[in-house]
């Protein structure tokens, strides 16, 4: 247990740049530029005698918060959870870059490096090293992303209301319309969910990177792909008669693109709703976690789990040359 | 004592060629052993294979251990330093101290922290900012402070200077090897090992073509060196080799009574590299 701390924790150093200072870069530039727009707004609000920003006149947003109906009300907090939500769907955009090249390195480089010989000359089985660099993608990542995510969303959500505050509007009576501690645990608790569904790429990946003499990039990628062409040639010519759309969507997106976040949503029943309240409800973990009866995502796991028996076992057997 | 490593009828194929042709041998505690070969004669894959890093065909025993199943378990016991930098280049002093103290169980930290005190890294110091020769005095203060049985040097020191490689196997000799120790190195600087070494391999297109302890390479090979009129004489004994120094002939024999040797001139014990060049003639013709 104690080596396999260490093991994550390895992959935390030599990764730092993609799994600690992206998201937080990322966040950085999303909140200068939401700094960036209000400052805009303020400008041109006080040089045309209007506020841009808010698009009221100067002082009467205050009646707008008190006039609010219990549905408004219900909207404007959808709104600010929105707000919350928004930086880290930015950064998991990111998150889906860094792992997906994360993974795609992970039993290449350190052979390309031959750095492989020095951690293979420490007592630490194969499997050890595969799994580590496995939670260190679909959870420590994740983790780090929603941390930095929900901080840079507090940290926004407190700019709009000091900004507010300066019209003169009870900003805290707003914000108490917003619910951070459900928007803090819908996210973390869409970490497990993530590592169930990003699991088949995961395994993809780290397989082609375990396996690869060279260019893992290539192998992982064209290899799905020209298989899809294939099968789209055999239909052409009429010797198999199926559609080949179940191949793009249900395997080779399940094995290159699962790394994104939100992925799961595709097998979800119905979202959306008829406000931004219901419409956020509709994707908050009680209802993600339905998913979980869904076919495509365990047979992307078992799928995943045979793909990871094979890195290790590339990864036993490869060596530097 | 049992023997350390028990190789049989070990091969090893690659694509178009084989590394290692049904090699057996038996390596004893408390030994060094120089595996001394030209390029691309197996040395290599056969530390390969005793590391478990690579797949080969016969019987292989390292302290115990099966290299090809239990190559985690094995790392418990054997040290390995391949032929230089091979330590990741992002780590950090600090961190890889960090990290063998934590998943090795023979790792003395006091011991290594010692070993870094003598040299001029610093704990915030990443590889990639090295020279080649602090990379293996890093590797070096690693691998000497854990306590193992058998340790393995693939051409440690190539590519460093002469002060580096003296100081290497200085600190060898005197922080690391006792009696409980084996240690295996390849080099192609024989002269650099060869006043360490207890045993002597040569291996050539994967075959080990002499095995022999020191004392016995001096019992069996001699140098003499023969004046011109002695020379006819000293060729009809079939000498391995024979070279030119200041009009005399020096020849290299194998095997040939030291009382009959003595009769045509000065008789020496043959360096390493010499006896190397003898036996390795036409390797690349």
């Amino acid at each position: 247990m104690k080596t396999f701390y260490w093991l994550v924790k390895r992959e935390l150093w030599e990764h730092r740049g993609g799994f600690f200072w992206a998201p937080v870069i990322t966040g950085g530039v999303f909140l200068l530029l939401n700094l960036m727009g209000i400052i805009t707004g303020e400008v041109m609000g006080g040089r045309h005698g209007f506020n841009v920003a808010f698009g009221g006149g100067q002082n009467n947003l205050h009646l707008l918060a008190n006039a609010l109906d219990k549905q408004s009300m219900d909207t404007v907090g959808a709104g600010l959870d929105m707000v919350m939500y928004s930086p880290t769907m930015i950064i998991s955009m990111v998150l889906g870059f860094v792992v997906f090249f994360y993974c795609l390195g992970a039993l290449y480089d350190d052979r390309r490096d031959r750095s492989l010989l020095f951690w293979k000359s420490l007592p630490i089985s194969d499997t050890a090293t595969v799994l580590s660099k496995v939670v260190a993608a679909t959870i420590v990542a994740p983790f780090i992303a929603v941390v930095t995510g929900t901080l840079t969303g507090i940290v926004m959500l407190l700019m709009f209301a000091v900004t507010l505050s300066f019209h003169g509007v009870g900003v805290w009576h707003l914000l108490t319309l917003s619910h951070p501690l459900q928007v803090i645990a819908n996210l973390l608790g869409s970490i497990p969910l993530y590592l169930l569904w990003a699991l088949p790429t995961v395994g993809w990946l780290m397989l082609c990177s375990a396996w690869a003499r060279s260019k893992p990039f290539l192998w992982a990628v064209v290899l799905p792909v020209a298989t899809g062409i294939v099968l789209g040639w055999f239909k052409l010519i009429g010797t198999v008669d199926m559609s080949t759309a179940w191949y793009w969507r249900d395997v080779l997106a399940r094995i290159l693109f699962s790394v994104f976040p939100g992925g799961w949503f595709t097998q979800m029943q119905h979202i959306g709703g008829n406000n931004p309240a219901e419409m956020l409800s509709g994707l908050s973990v009680l209802n993600t976690y339905t998913v979980l009866a869904s076919p495509n995502l365990w047979i992307g796991v078992a799928a995943a789990a045979a793909m990871l028996a094979g890195a290790v076992w590339f990864r036993r057997w490869r060596d530097d040359s | 004592m049992s023997a350390v490593i028990t190789a049989n009828g070990l091969s090893k194929h690659y694509k178009s060629s084989l590394a290692l042709d049904n090699v057996s041998f038996q390596i004893a505690p408390g030994r060094i052993v120089g595996l001394i070969g030209p390029n691309g004669a197996g040395k290599t894959t056969a530390l390969k294979a005793i590391l478990g890093l690579t797949d080969f065909t016969g019987q292989l025993n390292v302290l115990g251990f099966d290299p090809r199943k239990q190559r985690d378990k094995l790392m418990g016991e054997v040290c390995f330093i391949a032929d230089v930098a091979v330590l990741p280049r992002w780590i950090r002093v600090r961190e890889v101290v960090d990290f063998v103290a934590n998943v090795h169980q023979r790792f003395d930290r006091k011991k290594c922290e010692a070993f870094l005190a003598r040299t001029k890294l610093t704990p915030d110091q990443r590889v990639k900012q090295m020279s080649k020769g602090m990379i293996v005095q890093l590797h070096l203060a690693l691998v000497m402070a854990i306590d193992a049985r058998l340790l393995i040097l693939d051409e440690p020191t190539l590519g460093l200077d002469i002060l580096y490689r003296k100081q290497f196997y200085q600190s060898l000799l005197e922080d690391y090897f006792d009696e409980n120790k084996t240690i295996i190195v390849t080099t192609h600087q024989v002269e650099e090992v060869e006043h360490i070494l207890t045993d002597l391999m040569f291996i050539r297109d994967g075959k080990i073509v002499l095995d022999a302890d020191m004392d016995a390479i001096g019992e069996r090979f001699i140098e003499v060196m023969v004046n011109s009129d002695n020379a006819a004489a000293a060729r009809t004994l079939k000498p391995l080799d024979e070279r030119q120094v200041f009009g005399k002939s020096i020849f290299l024999f194998d095997g040939v009574g030291r009382a009959q040797l003595e009769a045509l001139g000065e008789i020496r014990r043959p360096s390493v590299s010499d006896l190397f060049v003898a036996t390795m003639k036409g390797t690349y013709a």
